[in-house]
């Protein structure tokens, strides 16, 4: 049966609620709820199963290398005594890390191979990670292979991009809307860039890799504010997002004094919890579920229930997705960036008709920010409002002045190392003003120059001092947009303190909706992960 | 056993029928004295000159007001020690600004023309200095013209410290009012003294008390006042000596220690000195109280203001006098205003621990009488005595109608002559006149309670969680029963003090072990209060006011209004529920509505915000269990498996945890030596392998064991403005990644020779008093006022530290820097590590297996 649906996997799709309709798995954290959604006026959307896999990735990679959209192949840029810059997506993608060998690793190895043929010796790798954390040597070795990791990371040829460095970032011009472009000195000031990027979402990729991935504070900023945020409808849709437009403009001046760019783009399938396996019940449809399935499931309630916060983290944290490379194709950034997302929309798209009065979902122990690492409540935040909320094409799932319920443990944790500027966000910043205009200019600044935070983003692994407010930013649309948000089984100090309703249930979360949106409202439940986007009518 | 007069004794009609029952040849009012609108007291005080000492006192405040009000044109001469200030300022300062003027200054406010109430003070009182305490006062001969020139001189001073050193009280309450007679005799004086007393000079005793001088008292136990005197001042010298025993000051230095931990030698000592002049001082308590005790008197108070007497009629040379006996005084019946009281007097602290639960017994017996009696009836009767003159009462102690009570002991009383207007102050015994309400309007014990129990469970006092107290029942068992009980709850909770104090709490666990310290202090108290108090309670005199009955029926109906003093017109029920404890609540600052409107700022917040002013000067900081919950151990054994593979890693387990003891040990007893001894460990480490390791020890130790709100604590302050500066006894290289975070950072420093460290500090490290010296040199060398700085530590080893500057604030302290930070209203932060890492059990390092040297910026 499962060998079959590999073969022809079925799309996403959306179901309407009736009584015969069992329970609705919500992720919720490190666990899971059981929900029943009122029959009637419930529908639920389901992720498209996980498209086929490429049969030979390694063989793929080689052919997109060796025949480029719009650029000449690879081989050809490459020249002895050249100073070549591997850049790559950083911890953040994809989400769970997958398992190994990782794209970035498949990919990079062939590049390496082809420049190592044109006897190229000066190549630098590096973790093209903007203001997030550094990569561990743990998590360098996992997404690049011990082969790579042990020749360059001794060298120093291997490392992560510093937007701090005073000596490190070069500015390459201003956008005619004024947005400076800076980028990594290193990367810069190389002869041929080659950007590897993993896309899994429509969000990622393009100029985004370049101009954010491997930029500063000073650039960021022109495209990271609640105005773009605020003007992105949304910002999983390239074409309407502004924050991609600002990004497309920063790239029209890299493309015009900045290195040369070889843009290598990859796409996972929806394979985040596999086939088979425990985990595996999380990818199917709940009235599909067999005897051996509900079994699973309540063991696996069961266990974790058993188990103290900590180690149910780490297990989650060992999970290791066994995603497939759907396509990878290789060039000039624009040609390839339009090509990827046509795959990426292929495996994410449901066509939903219409919009919801309450859209529930159920947001999972990761976020991007939280590889390895805890959720805490800005990182909710972000992932509920920020990136659920906006997998959508054409309209948002929710009405205007709608409802969103959020079931998520919400916990009061940070960690402490990844997370300092979250915890005096949270504490300092939340605790006066939840309005995302309102923190941005009253505290950004304040935080994005604290000598501390850069201490710790420079030589610890703490995503920098701006990135809280990103996160808030993330959400600025949707809090503008709804009328009510409520956090199910949410720490309810917590969920205030962030300006939503904490409920215990999800019934006591729907009645306190209907305060908001009516009586007998329709509700959308969105079943993500594995990932979807609603292409609303 | 005599029982309590009944309600309908004679005297009660003596007042109520004043004019009636005049006994015989007795003082009769002229017509225009009955008749005349104004009050003969105020006539006859009239352009008088008017002496009070203990001005600054209860009662001397109520005369003074009362004084400047109702007899406009007398003028005061106000004696009181000079203190710092000198009288005047403290004349200005502690007496005319007290509440007891609003009245008089509402008057003066609210006439449009005519002097003010500055500059009617300023032409009616001279303040003049002067120290009862001392022979001649300490008087300069200009206060002494001004004493001997006033008419009426009234002495109110004493000390009426119920539980005061019995030197001081021999000094202030015996010699006081003879050292100030006999200086008005040798100036010449022509005044009228009037000396103020205690009803209680008659002893702990059953049945009525005359207005009789004390030795005139069948109950009378006569000693030598002037053995009493030089014996009081022996134990002075007695206990001073014994203090200074070695087994005496070794007690002490434990229980310094005790208290305040490894704090340093300079805290130490300072504290064994306090304790032992407090230890003094508790040996002279007892003797007065043993001595009081020996000879009838329920204190030292009662026993040393008896003697005064006989000190006072035996040397009082030509001067004239009274002397006025009043009770137990407490809060104004109506003047100056109802419920005027100040400081916290006899019955308050009682009834303050009795509304806060404290007090679950008090001795006494129901039935018995508590003479308590408004201070606004003192002073009429002062003045009334005052006006009258001295020596014209007709009523002798001895021919007072009532007779001693059959069953009693008696002796023969000595004759005596009439007072006659032309028999000399020599030769005449000076006149007593008490003022009590035990004999015309007595409250019984019992009734007391009731309405003080009553009127709490109507208005009860909330406790620190907003929660209403409720009071108990007493059941009024004898003395030594309600101290049994409360010396086993006192046992109890120092047992449980003792448990706790050893055991390692830190934080919220430690402040519970502070409130039980705070909670046994307050037993403590109560106990005391029963010791003290317990034997007025039991006390079943019943004072006698013959001579107070015949002065009222002497004034006119103007003066009774004006200068009213019969104990009769207490209506005790509205007395005490609603003049005296709403009074006394607010005194006694009482907690009688609960705090939680969320518009209050807490005590914290505000104590926090005054931190982080941006008039302060310098933060300075502790590091571990203040910033960061590690230390040094830790740290080394982080930086020591760095390299280690898993079995030597086990092996370092092994032999780190089996030394553990023996490091704790040498920590507690020293830190200074702990740290050079433990370092040593660092000899051979090479300096750029330890510098890389270091900084990834930030990420995977320091900022996992760091408290979140210190190290925004620590920017909250630079950014206000502040120096922030981290004193650390951890090692230079170690805490080389936290720079950026402070302005200055003073730590151990290691030598290092060769790119190896050679396991030696270069300097003392930076502990206990050595930090405080550190501090101040850098205050110093910057030019920061100590005063104008914070100090942020978790022990009491700092506590030298914590001392020196103006705001210190206890970090998640231990139970004795709680229980200090508590008493002395510190602020007190708890502040813990973040939740969200994995813990760790043992402080040990990844093991490093990327090969790979990096630091920021290194790598280009």
């Amino acid at each position: 049966m499962a060998a079959e649906r590999r073969k022809a996997p079925r799309p996403g799709l959306v179901l309407d609620v009736d009584r015969a309709t069992p329970p609705i798995l919500f992720h919720h954290g490190e666990g899971f709820r059981l929900e029943r959604l009122p029959a009637g006026r419930s529908r639920i959307i389901y992720p498209a199963e996980p498209l086929a896999g490429l049969r030979d990735p390694a063989a793929s990679i080689r052919e997109a290398l060796l025949n480029p959209l719009d650029s000449d192949p690879l081989p050809a840029l490459l020249r002895p005594g050249m100073k070549l810059t591997i850049a790559f997506d950083d911890v953040s993608l994809p989400l769970p890390p997958m398992r190994r060998p990782d794209i970035r690793q498949r990919v990079i190895e062939e590049v390496l191979d082809m420049a190592a043929a044109a006897g190229v010796d000066d190549v630098h790798l590096i973790a093209a990670l903007a203001l997030h954390r550094r990569m561990t040597d743990d998590e360098l070795r996992h997404a690049l292979g011990d082969r790579i990791f042990d020749a360059f990371a001794p060298q120093g040829a291997l490392y992560n991009h510093d937007a701090e460095d005073p000596d490190g970032m070069v500015e390459l011009g201003c956008t005619k809307h004024d947005e400076l472009v800076t980028m990594n000195r290193r990367a810069a000031e190389s002869d041929l860039l080659v950007y590897v990027n993993i896309n899994l979402v429509s969000m990622d990729g393009g100029w985004k890799s370049t101009a954010t991935g491997l930029a500063d504070y000073r650039s960021l900023r022109h495209h990271h504010n609640v105005h773009t945020m605020q003007n992105s409808r949304s910002f999983m849709d390239r074409p309407n997002s502004e924050l991609h437009n600002s990004n497309w403009r920063q790239g029209e001046i890299i493309k015009a004094s900045g290195p040369r760019i070889f843009q290598i783009e990859t796409t996972v399938n929806n394979n985040t919890f596999g086939y088979d396996g425990a985990m595996s019940v999380l990818q199917k449809r709940e009235w599909e579920w067999s005897a051996r399935d509900r079994g699973t499931y309540l063991a696996m309630q069961t266990g974790l229930k058993a188990m103290p916060a900590s180690a149910r983290r780490s297990v989650f944290n060992r999970w290791l997705a066994p995603y497939e490379m759907t396509s990878v194709q290789a060039g000039a950034v624009e040609p390839v960036h339009e090509s990827t997302t046509a795959n990426v929309l292929a495996q994410h798209l449901v066509a939903v008709q219409g919009q919801t009065d309450v859209l529930t979902m159920g947001l999972p122990y990761i976020c991007p920010y939280n590889v390895n690492s805890v959720m805490n409540p800005i990182l909710v935040m972000c992932l509920g409002l920020g990136y659920f909320f906006n997998l959508y094409r054409g309209k948002p799932l929710v009405r205007a002045g709608g409802v969103v319920i959020m079931s998520h443990p919400t916990r009061r944790e940070f960690h402490p190392v990844h997370h300092p500027s979250y915890i005096d966000f949270f504490e300092q910043v939340l605790a006066d003003t939840t309005d995302p205009a309102e923190l941005e200019a009253k505290y950004e600044a304040q935080f994005a120059e604290e000598e501390w935070y850069i201490h710790l983003y420079r030589n610890s692994y703490a995503y920098h001092g701006v990135h809280p407010f990103y996160m808030w930013y993330w959400g600025a649309h949707a809090l503008q947009y709804l009328g009510r948000v409520i956090v199910v089984g949410g720490d309810p100090a917590a969920v205030r303190r962030m300006g939503f309703q904490p409920a215990s249930t999800l019934s006591d979360a729907l009645e306190m909706a209907s305060d908001v949106v009516g009586p007998a409202p329709t509700i959308t439940h969105i079943h993500n992960p594995p990932i979807l986007m609603a292409d609303v009518e | 056993m005599i029982e309590a007069p009944p309600l309908e004794h004679p005297l009660v009609n003596g007042f109520t029928n004043a004019q009636t029952e005049l006994p015989k040849g007795s003082y009769e009012p002229s017509a225009c004295e009955r008749t005349g609108t104004n009050p003969v007291i105020v006539e006859s005080l009239a352009g008088k000159r008017i002496a009070i000492t203990g001005a600054t006192g209860f009662l001397g405040t109520a005369l003074t007001e009362r004084l400047l009000r109702c007899v406009p044109d007398c003028e005061l001469v106000l004696m009181v020690r000079p203190g710092r200030r000198g009288a005047a300022a403290r004349v200005q300062r502690e007496v005319l600004r007290n509440d007891a003027f609003d009245r008089l200054r509402k008057q003066f406010a609210d006439q449009t023309s005519g002097e003010s109430f500055d500059e009617m003070t300023a032409r009616r009182v001279t303040a003049i200095a002067g120290d009862v305490s001392v022979d001649g006062l300490g008087a300069d001969s200009e206060a002494v013209a001004k004493l001997a020139g006033c008419d009426v001189v009234i002495h109110s001073a004493a000390t009426v410290n119920f539980d005061s050193a019995l030197d001081d009280a021999v000094e202030v309450n015996l010699l006081g009012p003879s050292r100030l007679c006999k200086l008005l005799d040798e100036a010449g004086s022509n005044c009228h003294l009037i000396a103020v007393s205690t009803c209680y000079v008659a002893g702990s005793r059953r049945g009525a008390a005359k207005e009789e001088l004390v030795d005139d008292s069948p109950f009378f136990t006569d000693v030598d006042w002037r053995d009493e005197v030089a014996s009081a001042r022996q134990a002075r010298r007695d206990a001073e000596q014994s203090s200074r025993s070695p087994e005496r000051l070794a007690d002490l230095s434990v229980q310094a220690r005790r208290e305040l931990g490894a704090a340093g030698i300079p805290a130490i000592s300072e504290k064994v000195e306090s304790l032992r002049r407090r230890w003094v001082n508790e040996q002279l308590t007892k003797a007065g109280r043993a001595r009081a005790a020996s000879l009838g008197f329920p204190d030292a108070y009662a026993f040393t203001k008896a003697l005064g007497e006989r000190a006072l009629t035996e040397t009082r040379g030509g001067i004239a006098m009274s002397i006025v006996r009043p009770s137990i005084i407490e809060s104004a019946l109506s003047e100056p205003f109802p419920g005027w009281i100040r400081g916290f007097r006899m019955a308050e602290p009682v009834i303050a621990a009795y509304a806060r639960g404290l007090l679950k017994e008090f001795p006494g017996v129901p039935e018995g009488i508590i003479d308590v009696i408004p201070v606004d009836l003192v002073v009429a009767t002062v003045l009334a005595v005052a006006a009258r003159g001295p020596g014209t009462l007709s009523i002798s102690g001895h021919s007072s109608p009532d007779s001693p009570p059959a069953d009693s002991p008696i002796k023969d009383p000595p004759p005596t002559d009439p007072p006659s207007a032309d028999s000399g102050p020599e030769d005449s015994r000076p006149e007593v006149v008490q003022i009590a309400s035990g004999a015309v309007n007595p409250l019984k014990y019992g009734q007391l309670f009731d309405l003080v129990s009553g009127w709490f469970t109507e208005h009860p006092v909330y406790d620190e969680h907003n929660q209403p107290i409720s009071v108990p029942r007493w059941s009024f068992p004898g003395r030594g029963r309600v101290a049994r009980q409360l010396q086993r709850a006192q046992r109890s909770l120092e047992a449980a003090d003792r448990v706790l104090s050893a055991l390692p709490l830190r934080g919220r666990q430690a402040l519970v072990s502070a409130s039980l310290e705070e909670r046994r202090q307050q037993l403590e108290r109560a106990n005391d209060y029963v010791n003290l108090y317990g034997a007025y309670a039991e006390c079943e005199a019943i004072y006698q006011l013959d001579r107070l009955k015949e002065l009222w029926s002497s004034l006119n109906e103007a003066d009774q209004a004006a200068f009213c003093f019969d104990p009769a017109v207490i209506d005790w029920n509205h007395y005490v529920q609603q003049i005296h404890l709403p009074s006394m609540v607010q005194q006694a600052r009482l907690k009688m509505v609960p705090t939680s409107s969320p518009n209050r700022i807490s005590r914290s917040g505000r104590l926090r915000s005054q931190v982080l002013s941006p008039q302060r000067h310098l933060a300075v900081f502790d590091l571990e269990n203040t910033l960061i919950a590690s230390n040094v151990v830790a740290s080394y054994a982080w930086l020591a498996t760095r390299e280690l593979d898993d079995v030597d890693r086990l092996r370092f387990v092994t032999r780190t945890l089996s030394e553990a003891p023996r490091l704790l040990a040498l920590d507690r007893r020293d830190r200074s030596d702990f740290l050079r001894y433990f370092y040593r460990r660092f000899e051979g480490a090479k300096k750029h392998q330890i510098e890389a390791d270091c900084t990834e020890m930030l990420s995977d130790l320091l900022l996992r064991k760091s408290f979140p709100q210190g190290i925004r604590r620590v920017r909250e302050h630079r950014r206000a403005g502040h120096t922030t500066l981290l004193i650390t006894g951890a090692l230079d290289f170690v805490i080389e990644p936290l720079r950026p975070l402070f302005d200055e950072i003073i730590s151990a420093r290691m030598g290092c020779r060769d790119g190896a460290y050679d396991g030696r500090l270069t300097q003392v490290p930076p502990t206990g008093e050595a930090r405080y010296q550190i501090l101040v040199d850098f205050a110093q060398q910057h030019d920061l006022d100590l005063r104008e700085s914070v100090a942020y530590a978790d022990s009491t080893s700092d506590l030298p530290m914590l001392e020196a500057v103006g705001f210190p604030v206890a970090v998640n302290p231990e139970t004795k820097l709680a229980t200090l930070a508590r008493r002395r209203g510190w602020l007190i932060e708890h502040w813990s590590t973040s939740t969200g890492a994995p813990s760790k059990l043992l402080p040990l390092a990844p093991r490093n297996r990327s090969g790979v040297r990096r630091l920021a910026g290194v790598s280009r």
